[in-house]
């Protein structure tokens, strides 16, 4: 299948070619994974003793690969890196075609390798958190599935096909967050996750469904080549269903609910959501869609706005958070935030949105996989006032944490220094004011993420020891330990080696168009971040350095209360929908049983009663009968008589 | 003189006679007879309109109902036995079992 995808002006025009040589197995990409869950579930108990060594390799392979793929694509010229692989017709009816087919091109690879890479070292750690679960064999499968359907949500040449890995992501969630589903906690966040998760799903449904009628084909190449011809509504409409789904998956406001309880999940799951599939869907959907959201700067600027209100709400969640496990989900909701708001700003946010979100999958793994190492070794302790001193005797996990914790923060000269602070600056850049207003509540979210997380690190590994008695912590495993260490190394290097030089800018400029203007290093941006960040590293150290951690929660402040409350977002969502959804549902059985039913019954009990009596008429006399018999004949006669005369 | 009104007069007081009989009466050899009483009422006017007409279509189907109701009294009276026999009595209200 060949065709242009015709970008907005500021975006390069890019040639999807057929893909040839090494690319044509891309379909292994998605076989291994799948065939890991199919092995996995298949195999029953018998794969017991092996299976995790399956369910590891398989996403090791898929990573080996994809490398393969990155490298033959770099050995084509820029233009020609998009390289379509049709696999068969999956439905043909009429004018309406749609092929199950991969799109290799820089920007799905950049998926491809975070989510196989990362993706593999999560499953490695996987292999020593579960070790004492029995169920491991079942768990790895479902990671696999996972893995599988992030993706073909990511490698998909269609919507639809994108939709089913996007879909699959969703099921996997659901098994994955509830895989402890003995816990109601944990069956009730997977429903939650999923229920949260089909509103988005909606959006993104309808938003295919509007595509399809306006433009006949649901293809990249077909709905990016026509967006131009189709009026402003509509592509503002296909925007903010994107959006809407987009929200769903990322746990954006108004849908970010279900981020924080899926934490109910084992952790290396939590790890796999938040840093290389699941929540990076949205931001993937919104990206790839790029052509359309060029022409409608209004949907644009949705989508910095969710990201920006986004990224202060996790932000201040996790700054009040006491279960280090939930703080890094408010985390990740922030982070998040800010890869909306660069989306948001459109050609020039893009490729800083790709370069935060790769950056992200690095220290976000790495601060899951020490947090699930310190859980581990504290037998499922999560509250971080009950740590405290465990880098004394974890110095490996500290040792990664604070590479995260340094990458994550932005110090220079690590990841989030090159990918958060662009971010900031390009909001600036936007002008007006919604420039100033997005940019400051970045520079603000800056500040606020360099406090919580130092507040974690200073709560959780140094300082007094806070211990429940019987903790005896020592460090994890190797296989435990090295995933982590290789994420923190990734973490430190992730933003100069994508960003120094503009690398990812040359190298995703044919799919996402190139920035306007690139900022540079020390703008007045970032050294206003970099001021914030020394600001609240020394405010966090004199609350939770200097002074002792107190083991049960104080009071607080009102808006202290209210961010351990998740600011009242599960309030909202109950007083506005949950319980007018409850009564409507009473209403609805109300009616049912009286209007309906009594309706019904009334009816019946009428026919029931009057036959009743009328049925005294047969009364097994035969005297009575021939009376009746006579009565009618006369009748019948008499009728006859008065229609002749 | 007498004319064919006179008979068909005679077939109608026949029939009522007939009908109030089963009507009226419980005993069901009588109910019978009363029933034989009509349909010879039937009959009779059946003849007098053929003679009336001065065809034989009457007269034919005058035929045809004594025929049945002989079959009808052969399987009557067979019923009427054997509920005599079962309940000793040949009383149309003894046997009421068939109502609601």
């Amino acid at each position: 299948m060949t065709g242009s995808v015709a970008g907005a002006p500021s975006a390069a025009v890019m040639t999807t070619v057929s893909a040839v040589g090494v690319q044509r197995a891309a379909w292994l990409l998605l076989a291994f994974p799948v065939a890991g869950a199919i092995i996995l579930l298949l195999g029953g108990k018998r794969s017991n003793s092996w299976g995790h060594l399956v369910g590891v390799a398989m996403p090791l392979a898929s990573f080996v690969y994809g490398l393969i793929a990155f490298i033959a694509m770099l050995g084509y010229p820029a233009s020609q890196r998009s390289r379509d692989l049709t696999l068969y017709t999956w439905i043909a009816v009429a004018r309406f075609k749609v092929n199950i087919g991969l799109l290799l091109d820089p920007l799905s690879i950049c998926f491809v390798l975070l989510i196989t890479g990362v993706g593999s070292l999560i499953f490695i750690f996987a292999i020593g958190y579960m070790a004492n679960d029995p169920e491991r064999r079942r768990f790895f499968a479902y990671m696999n599935l996972f893995l599988a359907a992030m993706l073909l949500l990511v490698l998909s040449d269609n919507f639809l096909a994108l939709y089913a890995g996007w879909e699959g992501v969703g099921l996997a969630s659901y098994l994955l967050i509830g895989f402890w589903q003995y816990k109601p906690e944990a069956a009730t966040a997977a429903k939650k996750a999923f229920i949260a998760n089909r509103v988005g799903d909606a959006g993104l449904s309808i938003a295919i469904m509007l595509m399809f009628a306006t433009f006949g084909t649901v293809s990249f190449t077909g709905v990016f080549g026509a967006v131009h011809g189709a009026s402003h509504g509509i592509v503002t409409a296909l925007g903010l269903l994107m959006l809407l789904g987009a929200c769903g998956k990322s746990a954006q406001l108004p849908l970010q609910s279900w981020l924080l309880d899926a934490m109910e999940g084992p952790t290396p799951v939590s790890a796999l959501i938040h840093a290389a599939t699941m929540v990076t869907a949205g931001v993937y959907l919104i990206v790839r869609s790029n052509p359309i959201f060029n022409l409608t700067p209004d949907a644009r600027l949705a989508v910095a706005i969710v990201g920006a209100v986004t990224l202060l709400f996790g932000a201040i969640i996790a700054c009040a958070k006491d279960d280090i496990k939930k703080s890094l989900a408010g985390s990740t909701m922030s982070q998040i935030g800010y890869m909306f708001l660069a989306a948001g700003l459109g050609p020039a946010g893009y490729v800083f949105a790709i370069a935060q979100l790769l950056a992200h999958g690095f220290f976000k793994a790495g601060l899951f996989l020490t947090a699930g190492s310190v859980k581990h070794e504290m037998k499922d302790e999560v509250d971080m006032r009950r740590f405290g001193g465990i880098g004394a005797v974890m110095p490996l996990t500290f040792g990664a944490f604070t590479c995260a914790y340094l990458a994550i923060i932005g110090v220079p000269p690590f990841s989030a220094f090159f990918t958060k602070d662009p971010i900031i600056d390009q909001a600036f850049a936007k002008g007006g004011t919604s420039g100033a207003l997005l940019g400051t509540a970045a520079l603000i979210g800056a500040g606020l993420t360099t406090f919580y997380m130092t507040r974690m690190l200073l709560m959780t590994f140094t300082g007094d020891r806070r211990w429940d008695e019987g903790q005896h912590p020592h460090e994890a495993p190797p296989v435990m330990t090295w995933p982590a260490i290789l994420l923190a190394i990734g973490a430190l290097g992730a933003g100069a080696f994508l960003m120094l030089g503009g690398w990812l800018l040359d190298f995703l400029a044919p799919v996402t168009g190139r920035p306007p203007s690139s900022p540079g290093l020390f703008t007045p941006a970032g050294i206003g971040a970099l001021a914030l960040l020394v600001a609240a590293v020394i405010l966090a150290w004199f609350m939770y350095g200097r002074r002792e951690v107190p083991v049960t929660a104080p009071a607080g402040s009102p808006v202290t209360v209210a961010a351990r409350k998740e600011l009242y977002g599960n309030a909202i969502n109950e007083s506005l929908l949950m319980r007018p959804g409850q009564w409507l549902t009473r209403l609805s059985v109300y009616f049912d049983n009286r209007g309906v039913d009594g309706l019904v019954n009334t009816l019946a009990a009428a026919m029931g009663g009057t036959s009743g009596r009328v049925r005294r008429i047969e009364n097994g006399f035969v005297r009575s009968y021939a009376l009746l018999m006579f009565l009618g004949a006369a009748l019948l006669v008499g009728a006859l008589l008065l229609v002749r005369i | 003189m007498i004319g064919p009104g006179d008979y068909v007069a005679l077939s109608v007081i026949l029939f009522v006679i007939g009908g109030v009989g089963v009507l009226i009466r419980r005993n069901a050899i009588i109910i019978f007879m009363c029933v034989e009483l009509m349909l010879n009422a039937v009959n009779l006017a059946f003849v007098s309109f053929a003679r009336l007409h001065g065809n034989l279509d009457g007269q034919v189907i005058a035929f045809f109902v004594m025929v049945v109701a002989a079959a009808e009294v052969v399987v009557g009276l067979a019923i009427l036995t054997s509920i005599f026999r079962s309940r000793r009595s040949a009383s149309v209200d003894d046997a009421n079992l068939l109502k609601y």
